[in-house]
């Protein structure tokens, strides 16, 4: 569960969140959609204390996010680009977050074995290719069963067998009563894992609603199209 | 707890780099040459203290702010896990500073042990030693800073060798021009208190005194003498190196804690 009142954000003279509002219910997957720079990574790096708002309440499991560190237990993230130590193998990286985490008992190592991570573990992590980093930062997003999941434009830079090994986990963990917040630019993507869409445009929301209701309304039956056939229809 | 974590995997990743080794490889064969070259102890001292006073800065300042640099996106996914700002400064400062002064330590003091120097000179040499780790904390802290303050890395790296300039090459030039203009006056105190500002001067000074070289100084040596060579003064310029460690990796540490990422 998360809540999000009033949110504002300035870089400079640069308004990138104006006043958002929003909720995020438990055991969904919800996709915050909008164009480059409209505020989506922004609003997670707000969310996971990266970015500290100018004003407004942010809630994640009813813990407000005021520079404390602990509710960060509870959070798996996967960013665009993730870059750990050059000179640690995938194991010691591994080995690291778990030590950082307190090294409970029951991780989640089924994304690990699902890629096949075994044969990498050796290797230092600036010889790995873009698309192994980027699998270990998804199975180090999942590892610690968090109940909330952030994925910035998650497949990008992964072969079709880890792409979808990876959205089958994402479906498995929601239907498991995970929340899950993700962005991405693929939209069949979207279409195929988001419960609800939430986009974003000029740092507020433009509209908020259930994949199928979005197709409905607008009578299209791809989200590309309905998304265009929308924003089309606000800026009129 | 978390820090020390944070401490040891860091320092893996630093030593395995192969930077730190050349680093102290640079100084221990410096100081074994001059050595071999014929120096006694006292020569040794103070050719080592230019090197250092020149070397050291210059490395602490640009590698402490590619460091930085480099571990941008590090930073971002270790502060996305239940780890507390603070406790991350501290680590990534550690296992910068700590490497890079074990190599200032062992890297002089070694061919100084070997060659049997220590043991006529362990004052001095402990005393370069000081200075060279207190030149490495100082600018790796103002490289820390440099690096939270300004985005883009070209930039930051510029100022890091134009501030570098300054403090060992400009500043001195200043206080020349100053004097010049200045000569009718009686200047002891104000260029005193003018090298207390860099600290590579007051460095340079302190060592310079501390080594009995300060007869080249003529008269300006003497009331340096005078000041450096008591306890007082020489409680003086620890507690000004200390501001100086501390004032930016003070600033530094705020703008960690407050900037967003």
């Amino acid at each position: 569960m998360i809540l999000i009142q009033n949110l504002n954000k300035s870089f400079g003279k640069l308004r990138v969140l104006q006043d958002l509002n929003l909720d995020i219910h438990n055991g969904k997957v919800t996709a915050i959609l909008g164009p480059n720079g409209a505020g989506k990574t922004t609003l997670i790096k707000c969310l996971l204390g990266l970015v500290k708002p100018d004003s407004g309440s942010l809630k994640v499991n009813e813990t407000s996010i005021n520079g404390n560190a602990e509710y960060r237990h509870q959070i798996g993230y996967m960013p665009q680009i993730a870059r750990y130590p050059d000179n640690l193998t995938v194991q010691e990286i591994i080995e690291m977050v778990k030590d950082i985490r307190g090294n409970p008992d029951e991780t989640d190592e089924e994304l690990y074995h699902a890629f096949g991570l075994e044969s990498e573990l050796l290797k230092k992590f600036k010889t790995l290719s873009g698309g192994n980093r980027q699998k270990v930062s998804a199975v180090l997003a999942f590892l610690f069963r968090p109940s909330v999941v952030f994925l910035d434009e998650p497949t990008a830079g992964l072969d079709p067998v880890s792409s979808s090994c990876l959205k089958d986990k994402i479906k498995r963990e929601k239907d498991g009563g995970k929340t899950i917040i993700l962005t991405s630019h693929i939209m069949s993507e979207i279409q195929e894992l988001a419960d609800k869409i939430v986009y974003i445009m000029d740092g507020d929301i433009q509209f908020e609603m259930t994949t199928s209701e979005l197709l409905e309304a607008t009578g299209e039956a791809t989200l590309e199209r309905a998304i265009a056939r929308k924003m089309k229809g606000i800026a009129a | 707890m978390n820090t020390l974590k944070l401490i040891k995997y860091q320092l893996r990743d630093v030593l395995r780099s192969k930077w730190v080794f050349l680093y102290f490889l640079f100084f221990l064969v410096a100081t074994d040459a001059l050595f071999r070259f014929g120096g006694d102890g006292e020569r040794v001292i103070l050719s080592m203290m230019n090197i250092i006073l020149l070397i050291i800065p210059l490395v602490s300042i640009m590698l402490g702010t590619m460091y930085l640099y480099n571990a941008r996106e590090y930073i971002e996914l270790m502060l996305s896990q239940p780890v507390k700002r603070s406790q991350l400064f501290i680590a990534l400062f550690a296992a910068l500073v700590l490497p890079m002064s074990t190599a200032v330590l062992l890297g002089v003091g070694l061919p100084f042990v070997w060659q049997g120097a220590i043991f006529t000179h362990a004052g001095s040499v402990l005393f370069l030693i000081f200075m060279g780790i207190s030149l490495t904390v100082i600018f790796s802290s103002i490289a820390f800073f440099i690096a939270l303050m300004t985005e883009d890395r070209i930039r930051g790296l510029g100022l890091s060798i134009v501030l570098w300039l300054f403090f060992a090459v400009v500043y001195d030039g200043l206080i020349l021009l100053f004097i010049y203009f200045y000569s009718h006056y009686p200047l002891q105190q104000p260029v005193l208190i003018l090298s207390m500002l860099n600290p590579l001067d007051l460095g340079r000074i302190a060592l310079l005194i501390r080594f009995d070289a300060s007869a080249l100084m003529g008269f300006t040596g003497a009331v340096f003498q005078n000041f450096f060579g008591s306890t007082r003064g020489l409680l003086i310029v620890f507690a000004v190196m200390l501001t100086w460690m501390a004032t930016p990796l003070l600033l530094g540490f705020r703008r960690f804690v407050m900037r967003d990422f």
